[in-house]
């Protein structure tokens, strides 16, 4: 999950106000010239064929991650001495919705996870049943897409264990993440393919630093999914969907990142 | 030079007969050149697009996490107006340059950046798309340079370059802007056999192995790619580094080549053909 989302809205041809006005200086000239030079290469940015050019080379990248990486292929685990000693929050840090703070003020002891789509049995998971399943501790490394990493104790139940619990069908191709937390009056979600879905580290996390999780970074479910970026965790998990398409799915692209900043959906990089 | 203009008589420009007397060779051979100029183009839009990535985050740390509470060694950043470059203990102020300028709070100008104004996602499509033509050509490049000869004829130094006092001598020549001419002219000088050098086979090697260690994807299949470099955040200072170095290379290349007679040296590398620079009388 990205931080700030506003900065987008700043432009960048905007010429100090305190300049003469009188004088057309060199400075101002070259100013000028290298806007024209800008609003050009802009237009190149904002080119249709130009954005689909591109998105052949984050294909090709996507191919070529899953061609040399084994699917189960561990994420780099650490030593507790490694752990970052203050772990930042990171994109939404509350949901702050009324149903939310019910939730939140009972410690969430009547939220439930509901595990439904393209399953035999649907599910409803109370956090109690969350607590008893099987779970699996991993200190990893968080990469933010901005470029910053910090390294904690994740814990929870491995996402594989519950879709074979649901009965998933086979003919279903990804996961949705649907989540309580929204930005601007848009719900926030995610989805991951089926190898990430039943790879050995991805878990739906109650636990960070040998702790339940506090609202900032998730409560009551997180998912980590170790082998992409920070976006792809989602906080606030609420519902698992199994999907065989990803289309009529909010805006299609897999994600709020992916629909509304075009973020890549395949955040391995 | 006056000397030269007495010698090749009165009448005609000077340029003229010079290019009466010194011999045009065939220098720089065809792959030599598609790679200079699409190396050029994506060098150029990865260190573009990577200072809006850069912009995402100005902060660089050493070690294997390295978030906002914790220790940078270089911060680009602003306070209100003011924009300033913080590396270990020392802070300068560099508003109009880094941190804001142009009227915006980034570490990098729009000026300088693709996109001009902030996207972290459109910054990374191009990165990781030129990527590709950077990794590719740079590869059918090592191979042309091992099959050719192009490496150990023309680039590597020769032995008697070798010698200390021999980079020595060059470095002084080159400190005092007198570059080789005559049949010298015909070889890569050693400073300019080094740069070269450095550029092939460290910088761009260690560019594409950093930029591989930030992701979390290729860090899980190359768990060495992190030891080796000493966690993620360190990659990315060093790739950052890398980026700075082909700024550095750039700046100097484009130098010499003002210095050495841009239109001599352009038509070198866009045609192949090289006017050999007359020997100094002296």
């Amino acid at each position: 999950m990205s931080g700030e989302i506003n900065r987008e809205k700043t432009s960048g041809l905007i010429l100090p106000a305190e300049r003469p006005t009188s004088l057309v200086t060199r400075r101002n000239a070259l100013i000028g010239g290298a806007g024209l030079l800008l609003a050009g290469c802009d237009q190149i940015n904002a080119s249709p064929t130009v954005k689909s050019a591109l998105n052949l080379g984050e294909k090709a990248t996507h191919s070529a991650q899953r061609l040399v990486t084994d699917r189960n292929a561990l994420a780099q685990e650490f030593s507790r001495a490694e752990m970052s000693p203050v772990f930042r929050q990171n994109g939404n840090q509350n949901p702050n919705t009324s149903e939310y703070n019910t939730l939140a003020a009972n410690k969430f002891a009547d939220w439930k996870l509901a595990v439904d789509g393209m399953v035999a049995h649907p599910l409803q998971i109370s956090l109690a049943q969350m607590m008893a399943a099987p779970r699996r501790t991993q200190i990893t490394r968080h990469d933010c897409v901005e470029g910053w990493s910090a390294i904690g104790e994740w814990s929870g139940v491995p996402l594989g264990l519950i879709l074979r619990r649901a009965g998933m069908s086979s003919n279903a191709k990804y996961v949705v993440f649907h989540c309580a937390d929204s930005t601007g009056g848009i719900p926030y979600y995610e989805s991951i393919d089926m190898i990430d879905a039943f790879h050995p580290q991805t878990i739906l996390a109650t636990h960070m630093n040998g702790e339940l999780l506090t609202v900032g970074h998730g409560a009551p479910l997180r998912l980590r999914v170790e082998r992409q970026l920070g976006y792809k965790q989602a906080k606030y998990v609420m519902r698992v969907e199994a999907v065989a398409s990803l289309e009529g799915i909010h805006g299609g692209g897999g994600g709020y990142w992916e629909d509304h900043r075009d973020y890549q959906w395949f955040a391995g990089i | 030079m006056a000397t030269q203009f007495a010698e090749s008589g009165t009448d005609g420009p000077p340029g003229r007969a010079e290019a009466d007397t010194s011999p045009l060779i065939y220098r720089t051979k065809l792959p030599v050149r598609i790679w200079h100029w699409v190396n050029a183009l994506s060098i150029f839009v990865m260190l573009m697009s990577g200072m809006m990535i850069f912009n995402a985050h100005p902060r660089l740390y050493w070690g294997v996490y390295g978030a906002n509470p914790d220790h940078p060694w270089l911060v680009i950043s602003h306070r209100g107006t003011s924009g300033f470059v913080q590396l270990g203990g020392f802070e300068i102020a560099t508003t109009g340059f880094l941190g804001y300028a142009q009227g915006v709070p980034y570490a990098f100008p729009p000026l300088v950046t693709i996109p001009s104004t902030y996207s972290l996602a459109d910054a990374r499509q191009w990165h990781f798309a030129f990527a590709w033509v950077l990794l590719i050509s740079a590869t059918l490049f090592m191979a042309y340079n091992l099959v050719s000869g192009h490496l150990r004829r023309d680039l590597a130094l020769k032995p008697e370059e070798r010698s200390l006092s021999h980079l020595w001598h060059d470095i002084k020549e080159h400190a005092r802007l007198r570059f080789p001419t005559g049949e010298a002219a015909r070889a890569y000088n050693p400073l300019q056999k080094i740069a070269y050098l450095g550029v092939l086979f460290v910088l761009i090697p260690t560019v594409i192995l950093t930029g591989c260690t930030m992701s979390p994807t290729l860090n899980a299949a190359f768990p060495w790619l992190a030891e080796l470099f000493g966690g993620r955040p360190s990659a990315r200072s060093i790739h950052f580094l890398c980026a700075f170095g082909f700024a550095l290379f750039i700046a100097v290349h484009l130098l010499a080549v003002v210095l050495a007679g841009p239109f001599n040296e352009l038509r070198s590398i866009i045609t192949g053909w090289y006017r050999l620079p007359k020997e100094r009388s002296k």
